[in-house]
């Protein structure tokens, strides 16, 4: 095991790129991305890594690039933020809809308008339809290791899908944590060879890429872009269990924290769960009995282990870092679908918390903890730390 | 037009991996109007055959043949580009009655 070092999130998924080595990465600089880019761009000028680092104008431009490159049979990354996701959602469904497994780094941002530059969720729930599979990391070391875990994923013959490993701007993505970088031979080996099965430039047998499907064939194509992302929860276990030998920290699609005797459980995603795990620890002390299920996977979405994972709960809250405007928030919805099912539903309360990068503190955990357990539940989307 | 296939029988992502599959497509359907070719008067000067768009005319031991109509989308390049004018477009409704 090697020694932790104090690294940003940024600079642990760039040192992910390093060690994957990419054929081709393209990129646009957008805050707070930028520092994984210009990280990872160090070590091309340094001749570090063999990547082919494209320059362009634009972040529709990186993905087009990138997605060209992987039908060049290369090993493709790029990442982004925000504004940056908006300018490539047309790309986004070419990206999966040709099949491409392109690993895209993001650092969450809020969308404009008005402009701001700090954490929330609002850019990757708004392309959580577009076929890429999105995990979502607490810390730095998360991103580091989801990042590694997201390229075997991606490329596995039967998922062949591009994905999101998502960390929070800012909070994670600048802020400096100690960080544990593995081998560079155990993640080389871990992460393989790669040979896409189809390659534009084999001129052998030569393909034709992104022709055109009318009513004739696109349900079809669809149809199998429903069933790869399906296979996720068969592939996965095998690949994070490979990974896990080398970080001893296996990945799962839930992280379930006190929550087997909880009587009040807490639902949330990325930087938040780490302060919540805090505050369970502080009520836990006082004999108060709270949870946590951190969600780490969020497309596809682990209905049936969510629903697992809240058996016996009396009162579930979930938070979202992004509102979902005329309906439910997107985390709360897929949650609540999930006890459908349920012989015993749980309360369940959404709030939205976090929007634009407004701090959520210790005292807000708790104060949701606290109402919980207390049965106050109001049937409609709350808000945290928000001024009335 | 080919029998069409089930999702499990098709390559991924919309890929076509084995051409030529516009063999498969006989977009002579969509013809509105159609080249009458008058062979006594032709040169076989050949520039119908390069420019055609749909490579619809056939040439055989260095003679122009009768356009292939399966394939044929009625453009009019071969008309407009004959230097003998020995093509012209007639409706094709004309022809299938």
């Amino acid at each position: 095991m090697n020694k932790a070092k104090p690294l940003t999130g940024a600079g642990a998924v760039a040192q992910a790129m390093r060690q994957i080595n990419p054929d081709v990465v393209a990129a646009y600089p957008i805050t707070p991305q930028t520092p994984i880019v210009e990280g990872f761009a160090k070590f091309v000028a340094d001749g570090i890594v063999k990547t082919e680092m494209i320059r362009v104008e634009s972040e529709h431009s990186a993905l087009s690039a990138v997605v060209g490159s992987a039908f060049a049979g290369a090993r493709t990354m790029t990442a982004t933020s925000s504004a940056g996701l908006a300018l490539m959602y047309e790309i986004l469904g070419v990206a999966s809809g040709l099949r491409a497994p392109i690993v895209m780094p993001i650092a969450n941002r809020a969308l404009s308008s008005p402009l701001n530059i700090h954490c929330d969720h609002s850019d990757t729930m708004g392309c959580r339809d577009m076929g890429w599979l999105q995990i979502y990391a607490e810390d730095a070391q998360e991103s580091y290791e989801n990042t590694l875990l997201a390229m075997r994923l991606a490329e596995h013959p039967d998922i062949l899908t591009p994905i999101m490993p998502c960390m929070d701007g800012f909070i994670t993505s600048h802020g400096v944590e100690n960080v544990i970088i593995h081998s560079d031979e155990a993640v080389r080996d871990f992460i393989g060879e790669y040979k896409f099965p189809y390659n534009l430039l084999d001129v052998e047998h030569p393909i034709t890429v992104g022709a055109i499907e009318l009513t004739d064939y696109l349900f079809e194509t669809k149809r199998q872009q429903v069933e790869s992302i399906s296979k996720v929860p068969d592939v996965l276990p095998k690949i994070a269990c490979e990974l896990a030998r080398i970080t001893e920290n296996e990945f799962d699609v839930v992280e379930e924290y006190h929550t087997d005797d909880a009587d009040a459980i807490i639902v949330v995603m990325s930087s938040a769960a780490g302060t919540t795990k805090t505050v369970v620890d502080k009520m836990r002390k006082e004999g108060k009995k709270v949870g946590l299920l951190k969600l780490r996977m969020f497309r596809p979405f682990p209905y049936e282990r969510i629903a697992k994972g809240l058996v016996g709960a009396k009162a579930v809250a979930v938070l979202d870092r992004a509102a979902s405007y005329g309906a439910d928030a997107p985390i709360f919805t897929d949650v609540k679908c999930s006890l459908y099912a349920s012989s015993e539903k749980p309360k369940i309360q959404s709030y939205v918390f976090g929007i634009g990068g407004r701090e959520l503190y210790d005292d807000h955990i708790e104060k949701v903890f606290d109402d919980l357990l207390a049965g106050k539940v109001t049937g409609k989307e709350e808000y945290i730390n928000l001024r009335e | 037009m080919a029998e069409k296939k089930g999702w499990k029988d098709i390559p991924i992502g919309g890929i076509i991996d084995k051409p030529p599959t516009s063999v498969n497509n006989k977009t002579g359907a969509w013809r509105a109007f159609r080249p009458v070719w008058d062979e006594e008067k032709c040169i076989n000067c050949m520039m119908c055959v390069a420019l055609c768009p749909d490579m619809a005319i056939p040439v055989k031991d260095g003679k122009r043949k009768e356009t292939d109509f399966d394939y044929c989308k009625g453009c009019g390049i071969c008309k407009a580009i004959c230097p003998v004018k020995c093509i012209k477009m007639e409706e094709e409704s004309k022809f299938r009655k």
